[in-house]
């Protein structure tokens, strides 16, 4: 996941350490006081990551009174709007994801042929960095200011080809949040995808050709399927990555809760009825089992990736 | 993306001939057909023509003046970005947003330095357990985070006086937020120095642990740490869903507010945003010590 602009200079051996014990005073002492250094960091994440996650778990099977109940999930199954907005979503994070992993494996195998410390590489990486970190507030307003109404190049249609006032309203819509999404998608297929492509070594090129193999018979029996799991493991990750996304639906559709993230926060914003108070909740716990569902199969798929890429 | 480098090419640089005798920029395969040239030019100008196009027309966008309907076509003008200054809302959120990006920063470093460098050093078993917790927040997506936190934040708000009330009380869930991206930068720096040998090399000569997490350690992972903070900064200046559903004006916040009042604005606010982040992860790319060249990188484990 980091920019791959991380590293120092590499020491050429590696050290197999133990947990070095510096041999005086009770062993037994010094062992749980190692472990008592790594209680800031557990607590902090207990209290601001699992915990907050408990909340929802618990909340979701309960009350507004702490009774236990199953009328949250009752409610998410029988509303239509919640069950499309799961669909909605679903949908759009899997058209996204296979877009840009797509456009952003053939960015990166573009980039990677490249000369590896030449200004485009650092460029490329560098600007995808920023693009797939910044939120979508903002790459929504530049969207829209490219293909809104007002646009730079709906303008230049309108003044140059049509001669009339385009019908921009698409924008506003699905379409135009498959076409958002990919902009950010593309950015950190690149991030994540480039390390497993560098992996890919000079040697197996030059074995196969050797061979007299093709490009494409390189791509098809040997790079292909070496890069076969991180690929599928950069798809999940986008899936999940376009799956949580909230601000640029909300920035391009302020009104709209057809997202799944966009009814959770309708609900937490709008005055609650009595006994739905934690729907809002179940539906949280959904958009989790959803995610730990593909996390899932994403390690399960990263082991097996790092078979070859090391 | 463990073992997302290549020791192998970059330990056998030196002495192969194959690398030295390959001219710099041919790229990979020995033979590039000329298809694939083009091919590869198609793809770049095509996706980074994707990418580009819309932070072109936002230039174009928030630099428009008067409109002249004889041509059709405005003037320029950099009033957008002028009058920035004029929202001091927008001022306000700026610099609240800032203001949690530093300590969300600081936060971090603190919280994750440390404790990466204790699993290497002494109980390394515990480094998977670190590893899924840093990484736990891409499989939590961060609307779910803002449904559970609440209370914590009611708790904040009522018992910690005007510390609570404050939004720079959003960098705690934003460090949070940064984990899994801060902890990959450092994890692959920590990998390529011999933290093991490092520390011990220092408590022999009779430094704590804290001299030797902050005098010996750390010197050696300013990339990491670098692109760790860089990373963080860009994420916590694009936080949107947590700090708008707590409703506290960071700067996303206000832009989007921003948005629907003086659109000119709002985009010559995000532009120059952009700008600010890309400029600084491009500075690290390019400057930093080692980074930037991966036949440098080691992707020895320094732990078995």
């Amino acid at each position: 996941m980091t920019v791959s602009t991380v590293g120092v200079p590499a020491p050429s051996e590696s050290h197999a350490a133990g947990p070095a014990s510096s041999g005086t005073g009770s062993r037994r002492f010094k062992r749980a006081g190692n472990y008592v250094a790594l209680v800031p960091f557990h607590a902090y994440v207990g209290l601001f990551l699992i915990f907050p996650t408990l909340i929802v778990t618990i909340g979701a099977f309960a009350t507004g009174k702490g009774e236990f109940t199953l009328d949250n999930f009752a409610a998410v199954f029988s509303t239509k709007a919640f069950m499309s907005s799961f669909m909605v979503s679903i949908q759009l994070a899997a058209i996204t994801a296979v877009l840009g992993a797509i456009l952003g494996g053939l960015l990166s195998w573009a980039v990677v042929r490249g000369d590896p410390n030449g200004l485009l590489r650092q460029l490329v990486v560098a600007a995808c960095g920023v693009l797939a970190q910044f939120g979508g507030v903002m790459l929504t307003f530049a969207f829209l200011s490219t293909i809104g109404y007002d646009g730079m190049v709906t303008l230049w249609i309108q003044n140059n080809i049509t001669h009339a006032r385009l019908d921009m309203s698409w924008v506003y819509s699905l379409m135009g949040l498959v076409i958002l999404y990919t902009y950010f998608q593309i950015p950190l297929m690149l991030i994540v995808f480039l390390p497993s492509l560098d992996g890919l070594r000079q040697e197996w090129y030059d074995a196969s050709a050797s061979l007299g193999g093709s490009a494409w018979s390189f791509w098809r029996n040997v790079g292909g399927p070496i890069l076969a799991p991180s690929f599928l493991g950069a798809l999940l990750l986008l899936f999940t990555n376009a799956f949580s996304a909230y601000a640029t639906a909300q920035a391009l559709i302020s009104q709209g809760c057809g997202l799944v993230t966009q009814q959770i926060a309708c609900q937490i914003q709008s005055e609650v009825m009595i006994g739905r108070e934690n729907v809002g909740k179940a539906l949280a716990l959904g958009m989790i089992v959803v995610v730990s569902a593909v996390m899932l199969l994403y390690a399960y798929i990263q082991r097996r990736a790092s078979r070859w890429v090391k | 993306m463990s073992g997302s480098t290549n020791t192998q090419m970059g330990a056998a640089a030196p002495q192969g001939g194959a690398y030295l005798a390959r001219p710099k920029g041919a790229g990979r395969g020995r033979r590039v057909s000329r298809g694939q040239t083009i091919a590869r030019y198609l793809v770049l100008v095509l996706v980074l023509g994707y990418l580009i196009v819309p932070l072109f027309a936002s230039v174009e966008f928030a630099t428009r003046g008067d409109f002249d309907k004889a041509t059709k076509t405005f003037g320029r003008s950099m009033e957008a970005f002028t009058s920035i200054l004029k929202f001091p809302n927008l001022v306000d959120s700026i610099l609240v947003s800032l203001g949690i990006a530093v300590l969300t920063v600081g936060g971090m470093l603190l919280l994750l330095v440390p404790t990466m460098v204790w699993t290497v050093v002494r109980v390394p078993r515990m480094r998977r357990v670190v590893e899924f917790l840093c990484l736990l927040p891409l499989a939590i997506p961060a609307i779910v985070i803002v449904v559970g936190i609440g209370p914590i934040y009611r708790w904040i708000g009522q018992n910690l006086g005007a510390v609570g009330a404050s939004p720079l009380t959003l960098s705690l869930i934003d460090i949070i937020l940064v984990l899994p991206y801060s902890y990959r930068a450092l994890d692959s720096s920590l990998r390529g120095i011999d933290t093991a040998t490092l520390s011990d090399a220092s408590r022999s000569l009779g430094a704590g642990w804290v001299r030797t997490i902050f005098e010996v350690i750390v010197p050696n992972i300013r990339g990491g740490i670098l692109s760790a903070s860089v990373l963080a900064t860009a994420l916590v200046l694009g936080e949107f869903t947590i700090s708008s559903l707590l409703s506290y004006n960071t700067v996303q916040v206000v832009i989007f507010l921003l948005g629907h009042r003086d659109a000119y604005v709002a985009v010559a606010v995000s532009l120059a945003a952009l700008f600010f982040a890309f400029v600084l992860l491009f500075a690290i790319a390019r400057f930093a010590p080692g980074a930037g060249s991966r036949t440098q990188r080691a992707v020895e484990e320094p732990v078995a």
